[in-house]
C-alpha cells in the first residue's frame, strides 16, 4: 500500500519524503495491522502513530484513511480537530509551557516569550537542528505549582522568567556530558 | 466459573489477605518512607527526594522501606514525606528534598533521637509529644469523603484499598441488587460533580429502565478546565474507589461494558488505571462472573484527545465514535441512546467515587452532610494567590470565605482579595463582597457563577479583571467546536473587543455590545460550552466595570498586568550604586548605567516581562510599575559614557 502513495505522487512530492519519515511510513504499515478497520479506531490509531514517532506524517494520514476505509478529509478533519496531534516532528526536547488559569494569572505569556526569544522559535514550531520545539498547553494539572513547563517528560514548577535560561542550560549541559562520555567510552574501546 | 461463595465471602479471603499485608507494613521492625508521587508530588521533586533516601540509607547502612503514594492535596507542601519511624506515630514532613532528606535519616532513623521539628506538619495519630494534623484548619475543617485515602495508600498495588474496605461495598451492592444500589443513591440525591449538577440516580434510572441487551457506563475524566485538578488526583491516587464506582454504576444500571475517558495530557493517570484495571480483574473484582456473582464487567481506558468541549456528554460519545467531538442536539439523552444507540450513562469521576461511601454508609449518612438541595461534599482545587494551594473536600454549604480564608489561609504576602474566579472558563468571577455566598450548585448559579467541576482561582490586586474575562473568552473561543455560529463566530468577536480594551484601544460603547452578544451567544448555542462561555465576560462587566472604564477612559489598567498599558522604571533614589541585580536578568538588555553608577531601563527595549522586579533585592525595591506609561517620572537620567565618567 506504501509503494502505491508514493507512486501517485509527483516528482516533488516524492523527493520530500526523506529516508527518516520513509521509514516511519514503513513502521505504520504494520502498526495498522494490529487495529481493526472499525471507524471508532480511528483516533487510537492517530494516537500511536503519534506516540511512537512524535506527529503524524502526511502520508501516514492516507494509509490510516485506507486502513478504517474513510476519506482523507474526514481523518485530516479529526486530526486538526484535536489538539492533542501534531504535523510536523517534534525537537529531541519538547518544551510545553502549561497557559491554564493559574499559570496564566502568574505570568505564563511571559515564560513563552521568553523561551521563544531564546530559542528563536516561535510556538508551535520546532529550530532547525530538531532540537527544541516549543507549544502551549491549555492545563496540565499542576496550579498549585504554577507556573509550570514541561521539558520532555518533566513537570517544572513555580518557573520564573530567569529560570528559563537555566531550563535551557541544564539541557545544553545533559547533551554535553553525553557526549563526552561517548567519547571516553570509544576512547576505552 | 461461579464460585458456590457469596460475593462478601469471597471478598473476605482477598481483604484478609490485603491488611495481613498491610498490617505488616504498619508494623514494620524496620522505618517506612512514604513519598507523595502523583504527578504534583513528581513535578516538586519526588524522585529526587527518593534518590536522596536511598543514597543516604545506603552511605549510613540503615535498612528502610520507601513506598510509593498518592496525593494528599497539600500541594504548598510538596514533596510531602510520611515517616513511620517504629516508636514514633507516622510523622508528615513538608517539601523535603534531597538535601531534607538526608538530614531526616542521618538525625531521625540513624539515632531516632531528633525528629526534625523544623521540617514537620504534624503527626497522623494523636500523640502528646506531637502537634496533630488535626491543629491544623486545614485538616480540621475539611471532610474528606471521596479523598479519605488519598496520598495514604499506593495507588499500584490493589491491596492497600483492600486493606482499608476497598471494594465492599460492591460486594454488597451484588449481594443486594442492582435495584437496591439505584435506591440509595437515588435516596442520597447524589447530584453530578462534572459541574451541572444533574442527581446521578435519575440518569441511572432512565437507563435502567430501557429494555436493551447491551448497555455502556462511561467515567468522564476529560477534565479540561484550566485550573482544575481534582478527577487527576483522583484517578492517581485512589484508582480503585474510581472502579468500584463505575461498577457498582454498572451494576445499577444493568451494563455489562464501562469505558474510562481519560485526557491524554494526564499519562500518569491513564498508566495508573490501566494497571488498576488488570489487578481487580486477577482478583476477580471486575470482568467476567465477579466475586462469583453472576454480574460481569468490562472495563477499558479511552484517551481522549485534548479537546475541552468533549467534556460535554454528547461530544464525548462522537469522539468515541471516531468523530470530531460535536455536541449533538438532546433528546435523545445518552442515558437513553448514546454510543452507538445504545443507553449510556456518563458520570464524573468525583461522582463515581462518592458512590462507594454512600452503599457503604446508606443514604441517611450522606444527606446528613453537606445541605438539603446539595447533599455530600464538594472537592476544590484552590490556587493561585493563597497561603496554602491544593486540594480541598469540604461540606456542601460552607461560604466561600471560610473556604479560601479560613481553610486555605487567606492571601498571600498580606495583599487584598479582589475575585474568585469559580468553575473555570463557564463559571465567573466574583468579588470579595460576595465572599458570603454559600458553596452548593444552586446558590453560585444565582451570583452569576458555577460549580463547574471545582477549580477556583483566588485572585490578589495584581489580576486584572478585564485580563482575566479576555483570557477565558481566548479559551473556548479556541475550544469552540464551530457547530454553533453564535459561539464559533460570537466568541471570536467578543475576544477582539476585549483584547482591544487590554490593548488600550477600546471604546465606551463597546461595553454594551459585550452584553448584547454575550446574551445573544447563550442563546444561540446548542452546549454549556457556548451557554456558559460569556459567564467570565458578563460577571466581570458586572463586578467590576470600572476596570473597563479604567482601560478605556483613562488608557489604565488598575492592576498594572496589561502589557501594552504599563511601564517599568527604576527609582533612582533606593536604587544601589554599582549593583547589577537587574543588568544581568533582563532578557532583552534594557538595562543600562546612569551617570551616577545607578540603572535605568530604555523603554524602547523593554519587553515589561517584570524579571527586575523579582531580582531586585528587596533592601532596595527599587524597581516600579506604572500604568499609563506616561507616569513614568523624569528623573534626569543620563547614560553613563566616558564623558561623565571622567567627570
Amino acid at each position: 500500500m506504501l509503494d502505491q502513495l508514493l507512486a501517485a505522487l509527483n516528482e516533488t512530492e516524492r523527493a520530500a519524503v526523506d529516508e527518516e519519515e520513509y521509514n516511519i511510513l514503513r513502521a505504520v504499515v504494520d502498526e495498522l495491522l494490529t487495529f481493526s478497520r472499525d471507524i471508532s479506531q480511528l483516533i487510537p490509531i492517530l494516537q500511536e502513530i503519534q506516540g511512537k514517532h512524535g506527529y503524524l506524517p502526511r502520508l501516514a494520514l492516507d494509509m490510516v484513511a485506507d486502513h478504517v476505509q474513510t476519506t482523507i478529509s474526514k481523518v485530516y478533519g479529526i486530526a486538526t480537530f484535536y489538539n492533542q496531534f501534531r504535523f510536523n516532528p517534534p525537537g529531541r526536547n519538547p518544551i510545553k509551557v502549561c497557559l491554564g488559569t493559574a499559570c496564566h494569572v502568574k505570568g505564563g505569556e511571559i515564560l513563552l516569550e521568553n523561551f521563544e526569544r531564546r530559542l528563536q522559535i516561535k510556538e508551535g514550531e520546532t529550530s532547525d537542528d530538531r532540537e527544541y520545539s516549543l507549544e502551549r498547553v491549555a492545563c496540565i494539572g499542576c496550579c498549585a505549582l504554577a507556573p509550570a513547563v514541561v521539558v520532555g517528560e518533566k513537570v517544572e514548577a513555580y518557573v520564573t522568567p530567569s529560570k528559563v535560561e537555566g531550563v535551557i542550560t541544564e539541557i545544553e549541559v545533559r547533551k554535553e556530558m553525553a557526549a563526552r562520555e561517548q567519547v571516553r567510552n570509544e576512547e576505552s574501546q | 466459573m461461579k464460585s458456590p461463595n457469596s460475593p462478601k465471602e469471597h471478598l473476605m479471603v482477598q481483604a484478609e489477605r490485603a491488611q495481613g499485608r498491610v498490617k505488616e507494613l504498619k508494623e514494620s521492625p524496620i522505618p517506612v518512607i512514604y513519598v507523595g508521587c502523583a504527578t504534583c508530588g513528581l513535578a516538586a521533586g519526588a524522585l529526587e527526594t527518593i534518590a536522596g533516601f536511598e543514597t543516604v540509607l545506603k552511605e549510613n547502612g540503615i535498612e528502610a522501606r520507601i513506598e510509593k503514594v498518592g496525593c494528599l492535596g497539600h500541594c504548598y507542601a510538596e514533596p510531602l514525606v510520611i515517616i513511620q519511624n517504629p516508636g514514633f506515630p507516622p510523622l508528615l514532613y513538608q517539601k523535603i528534598g534531597a538535601g531534607e532528606a538526608g538530614i531526616l535519616v542521618r538525625s531521625f532513623l540513624k539515632d531516632g533521637s531528633d525528629p526534625c521539628y523544623e521540617y514537620l506538619i504534624g503527626s497522623l495519630e494523636a500523640d502528646e509529644n506531637f502537634p496533630t494534623l488535626m491543629d491544623y484548619p486545614r485538616y480540621l475543617y475539611e471532610n474528606r469523603v471521596v479523598m479519605e485515602h488519598c496520598g495514604l495508600i499506593d495507588p499500584e498495588d490493589i491491596d492497600s484499598f483492600l486493606a482499608v474496605g476497598g471494594y465492599s461495598s460492591l460486594a454488597q451492592g451484588l449481594e443486594k441488587g442492582g435495584a437496591w444500589v439505584l435506591d440509595e443513591v437515588m435516596a442520597a440525591n447524589l447530584r453530578g460533580r462534572g459541574g451541572a449538577g444533574f442527581p446521578a440516580g435519575r440518569k441511572w434510572k432512565i437507563a435502567r429502565g430501557i429494555e436493551k441487551s447491551s448497555k455502556l457506563v462511561i467515567c468522564n475524566g476529560d477534565e479540561g478546565d484550566p485550573g482544575a485538578y481534582m478527577d487527576r488526583t483522583l484517578l492517581e491516587s485512589n484508582p480503585h474507589q474510581v472502579l468500584e464506582g463505575l461498577a457498582l454504576a454498572a451494576l445499577a444500571v444493568g451494563a455489562e461494558r464501562a469505558l474510562l475517558y481519560i485526557r491524554a495530557e494526564y499519562p500518569l493517570a491513564v498508566k495508573i488505571m490501566e494497571r488498576a484495571i488488570v489487578e481487580a480483574q486477577e482478583k476477580n473484582l471486575l470482568g467476567a462472573d465477579i466475586m462469583g456473582s453472576d454480574f460481569s464487567l468490562e472495563v477499558s481506558v479511552f484517551q481522549g484527545s485534548g479537546a475541552f468541549v468533549c467534556g460535554e456528554e454528547t461530544a464525548l460519545i462522537e469522539s468515541l465514535a471516531g468523530n470530531r467531538g460535536m455536541p449533538q442536539p438532546r433528546p435523545p439523552y445518552p442515558a437513553v441512546a448514546g454510543l452507538n444507540g445504545l443507553p449510556t450513562v456518563i458520570n464524573n469521576v468525583k461522582t463515581l467515587s462518592t458512590v462507594p461511601s454512600i452503599i457503604r454508609n446508606g443514604h441517611q449518612w450522606f444527606r446528613s452532610i453537606g445541605t438539603e438541595e446539595s447533599p455530600g461534599t464538594a472537592i476544590f482545587s484552590v490556587v493561585g494567590e493563597v497561603e496554602y494551594p491544593g486540594l480541598v473536600e469540604v461540606p456542601m454549604g460552607v461560604t466561600l470565605e471560610h473556604l479560601v480564608v479560613d481553610i486555605c489561609g487567606g492571601i498571600k504576602d498580606g495583599k487584598e482579595l479582589k475575585a474568585v474566579q469559580i468553575g473555570g472558563p463557564s463559571g465567573g468571577c466574583l468579588p470579595a463582597s460576595l465572599m458570603d455566598t454559600i458553596i452548593d450548585f444552586d446558590s453560585l448559579k444565582k451570583v452569576g457563577a458555577m460549580m463547574g467541576s471545582g477549580g477556583l482561582v483566588v485572585m490578589n490586586e495584581d489580576t486584572c479583571m478585564v485580563e482575566v474575562a479576555r483570557y477565558f473568552t481566548d479559551f473556548t473561543q479556541g475550544e469552540s467546536c464551530g457547530k454553533c455560529t453564535f459561539c464559533r463566530i460570537g466568541t471570536r468577536h467578543l475576544r477582539e473587543i476585549l483584547k482591544s480594551i487590554t490593548v488600550g484601544e477600546g471604546r465606551m460603547e463597546e461595553l454594551a455590545d459585550l452584553e448584547e452578544l454575550s446574551q445573544a451567544i447563550i442563546k444561540g448555542s446548542l452546549c454549556s460550552l457556548g451557554k456558559t462561555a460569556p459567564n467570565p465576560v458578563l460577571t466581570t462587566l458586572r463586578f467590576f466595570r470600572d476596570e473597563y472604564v479604567a482601560h478605556i477612559e483613562e488608557k489604565r489598567c488598575p492592576a498594572k498586568m496589561c502589557r501594552p498599558l504599563i511601564a517599568f522604571y527604576i527609582d533612582l533614589e533606593p536604587c544601589a550604586r554599582g549593583c547589577d541585580a537587574c543588568v544581568a536578568c533582563c532578557p532583552t538588555d534594557a538595562i543600562f548605567t546612569t551617570s551616577n553608577r545607578k540603572k535605568a531601563i530604555d523603554q524602547e527595549k523593554c519587553v515589561k516581562c517584570g524579571e527586575c522586579v523579582y531580582v531586585c533585592p528587596p533592601e532596595y525595591d527599587a524597581v516600579r510599575r506604572v500604568s499609563p506609561p506616561e507616569m513614568i517620572p523624569d528623573q534626569g537620567v543620563e547614560p553613563l559614557t566616558e564623558k561623565n565618567e571622567s567627570e
